[in-house]
């Protein structure tokens, strides 16, 4: 996984709520092995009309956001499906950070997995960030991973929370699963344990 | 000791190691894997010389992508696309040695309903799967959640998920249900109430008489739709239902590791005064046969009620309500009832098990569906289908006009060749009504088994209540 530690860049607004991920990655491109490649079909449905032209009026289809790395989106962002596709396709599109008042569970966890950092702020604070948003390239939004803050193209500052360990895994980079796996003893002892107390499992 | 929830239990009872800062590794009893989720992960175990941890614990079933008519199990009668992901599945069960039920297998069908079927899902368990309806085992008393494709990974390598505890929540339904109101009638009216991000952050424990009345197929309809809420999981205290649906499936334990079994499973309910951070009661009595209007599962109102209008709103849901009007070309007004329908499909993790296509068929008999309507059942598993045709279901269905499928997904999520077109108006007793979900442009109106059969008969959406 890539480290996130700060990140500048064009923000795309999309005001819409309860955004969900099969409008982020419709199913049809789930039939892949693969996890590269679905930056193509990121919000097919939305962004191509069924002949594959692009639809003008999307965000990311105009040419202020193309070259977008946030998106500012409306609340319950990522509900839906657990299909890890839809952080594939929004990495692989360019996409490293999203700012929501709020993030749907395994969407949120599996956000983190890729190195794309969702930030839920109050709904006042993403009011202002989707107003900076709207301002297109002239408009760069600051990240901050370790200092955790959001600052506005005008210099507003806003302060986010983030658990402490996604946060230090985000910062170096980390792989979840040899982190867990010096953790192999714990996880012996407790099978032993579980396997006298519930052998039927 | 402080009193605890049936969730505080399962996850105390599971915690394989906690960190100072409370991240904690929660040890997993199943893994359920489909063909959509997996691949990705498997190669990562083969990029890093990694294997399965427990292939005991671990259960691969093709179901996503599968069509649903004869000829299947011939990669030739797949899409490419398709064929490749249920090789993989094929060759990753037998490379890392873990349980599989091919389509050829009478007892494949969908991870979620094949997992009850066989045993696999007992109460206080730990279930995960790469599918947001992993929910749906919660119904047993089961802690079973949706996990992504890393995570897929994780669980493979080590048996084990980090994750940080969620807190709890209470659905009661009190009281009794009325004529024609149903298990999915409830879980509908719960996300209408909540929301979708309602259950944000909690595992939900349904609780009261409406859900204790319920067959445990009716339970797992429930919390099959605790994610569209949008919570972790949701379950029910097990009881005797419970234990009568476990007993003597193939996996399942036997003798005395059954009467031990049991004595634990018995322990698995809210202490009197335990602590919920949300509680929400809604009366059995209160609830009636719902519809969704729009294009998220909280968009639910009576099917006696009108199209709404975005006016009636607020917030950032009058611009997703038009935006779902416009979608699903609902003029706001309309009795939902004068809502004509072309296609009905009966099916899914949420609705395919024999309960609902006894439901289904119930108003079915005798009558035929609407001329130029297209309408299918496709049974959850095999074995739901082979029980449907031995109780003279199938012939019903196929008597009335249906099609009578293979198990699989199917139209559900549309991976495979069952889709709508766009603008096709279906009933469907899935989960979800998302924009494009059954097929780019396709409008999905979310009822019960009994409600869609109603509405195949006459066109429209239809009050079951007037055919009872």
């Amino acid at each position: 996984m890539e480290k996130f530690n700060k990140l500048t860049g064009i923000a795309a607004p999309l005001p819409l709520i309860n955004i969900d991920t099969d409008m982020i990655i419709p199913k049809q491109f789930l039939k892949t092995i693969k996890r590269s490649g679905l930056g193509a079909n990121l919000f097919d449905e939305m962004r191509f009309t069924q002949d594959g032209q692009e639809i003008e009026g999307f965000v990311l289809n105009q040419p202020a956001y193309r070259e977008a790395q946030i998106i500012v989106a409306g609340d319950n962002f990522g509900c839906g499906s657990s299909r890890e596709h839809a952080p594939w396709a929004l990495l692989d599109f360019g996409i490293r950070c999203v700012i929501s008042t709020s993030f749907a569970d395994i969407f949120f966890n599996n956000c983190f997995k890729n190195g794309i950092l969702p930030i839920a702020l109050p709904k006042e604070a993403v009011d202002i960030l989707m107003k900076d948003a709207e301002k297109g390239a002239n408009a760069r939004i600051e990240v901050d991973l370790e200092a955790q803050t959001v600052t506005s193209s005008d210099g507003e500052v806003f302060a986010f929370e983030v658990d402490a360990f996604k946060k230090h895994c985000m910062l170096n980079g980390l792989d979840d699963i040899g982190l867990t796996m010096e953790k192999a003893a714990s996880i012996d002892a407790f099978e032993a344990q579980a396997e006298t107390a519930r052998p039927w499992v | 000791m402080s009193p605890k929830t049936i969730y505080d239990k399962i996850w105390d009872a599971h915690l394989a190691h906690e960190a100072e800062d409370g991240t904690c590794l929660l040890y997993i009893d199943r893994h359920l894997v489909h063909e959509v989720t997996s691949p990705q992960a498997f190669e990562g175990l083969r990029m890093t010389g990694r294997t399965v941890r427990a292939p005991g614990k671990t259960i691969a079933v093709p179901d996503h992508n599968v069509p649903t008519t004869p000829g299947r199990d011939d990669p030739k009668n797949m899409t490419e696309d398709s064929a490749v992901q249920v090789a993989a599945l094929d060759k990753n069960a037998r490379d890392f040695g873990i349980h599989y039920y091919p389509v050829s297998d009478i007892r494949q069908g969908i991870v979620h309903i094949v997992g009850p079927e066989q045993g696999w899902t007992l109460p206080g368990m730990t279930v995960v799967c790469g599918d947001s309806h992993t929910a749906t085992h919660g119904a047993f008393g089961a802690l079973a959640h949706g996990i992504g494709t890393s995570e897929v990974e994780h669980v493979l390598a080590t048996q084990t998920l980090i994750q940080k505890k969620s807190k709890n929540m209470k659905v009661e339904i009190t009281g009794k249900l009325r004529p024609g109101v149903t298990a999915k009638d409830i879980t509908l009216s719960v996300i209408g109430e909540t929301g979708t991000a309602g259950g944000t952050g909690y595992v939900i424990e349904y609780c009261g008489e409406a859900i204790r009345d319920l067959s445990m197929e009716g339970r797992m309809t429930v919390c099959n739709m605790a994610i569209e809420g949008g919570a972790r999981a949701g379950l029910i205290a097990p009881d005797e239902k419970t234990f009568e649906y476990v007993k003597g499936r193939p996996h399942a334990p036997k003798g005395a590791q059954w009467e031990a079994a049991l004595t634990w499973w018995k322990t698995l309910f809210t202490d009197e005064s335990a602590h919920f951070d949300k509680v929400v009661t809604i009366k059995g009595e209160d609830i009636a046969p719902v519809v969704t209007w729009g294009t998220s599962p909280e968009d639910v109102l009576p099917i006696t009620a009108k199209v709404p209008s975005a006016d009636d709103f607020t917030g950032g849901k009058v611009d997703a309500a038009q935006r779902s009007l416009d979608y699903m070309g609902l003029t706001p007004g309309t009795p939902l009832s004068e809502v004509k329908i072309d296609t009905v499909f009966i099916g899914s993790c949420t609705n395919g098990r024999i309960e609902d296509l006894r439901a289904a068929a119930a108003i079915l008999k005798g009558k035929k569906i609407k001329d130029g309507m297209r309408a299918m059942v496709v049974p959850g598993s095999g074995l739901v289908r082979a029980q449907a045709e031995e109780e003279g279901l199938a012939q019903i269905f196929l008597d009335a006009g249906f099609e009578w499928r293979l198990a699989g997904c199917s139209m559900c999520l549309a991976m495979n060749p069952d889709q709508l077109a766009p603008g096709e108006r279906c009933a469907a007793t899935s989960n979800r009504n998302f924009e494009g979900r059954q097929g780019r442009g396709g409008r999905t109106h979310l009822m019960s088994p009994a409600m869609a059969a109603a509405a195949a008969v006459t066109g429209h959406l239809t009050d079951v209540r007037e055919m009872m």
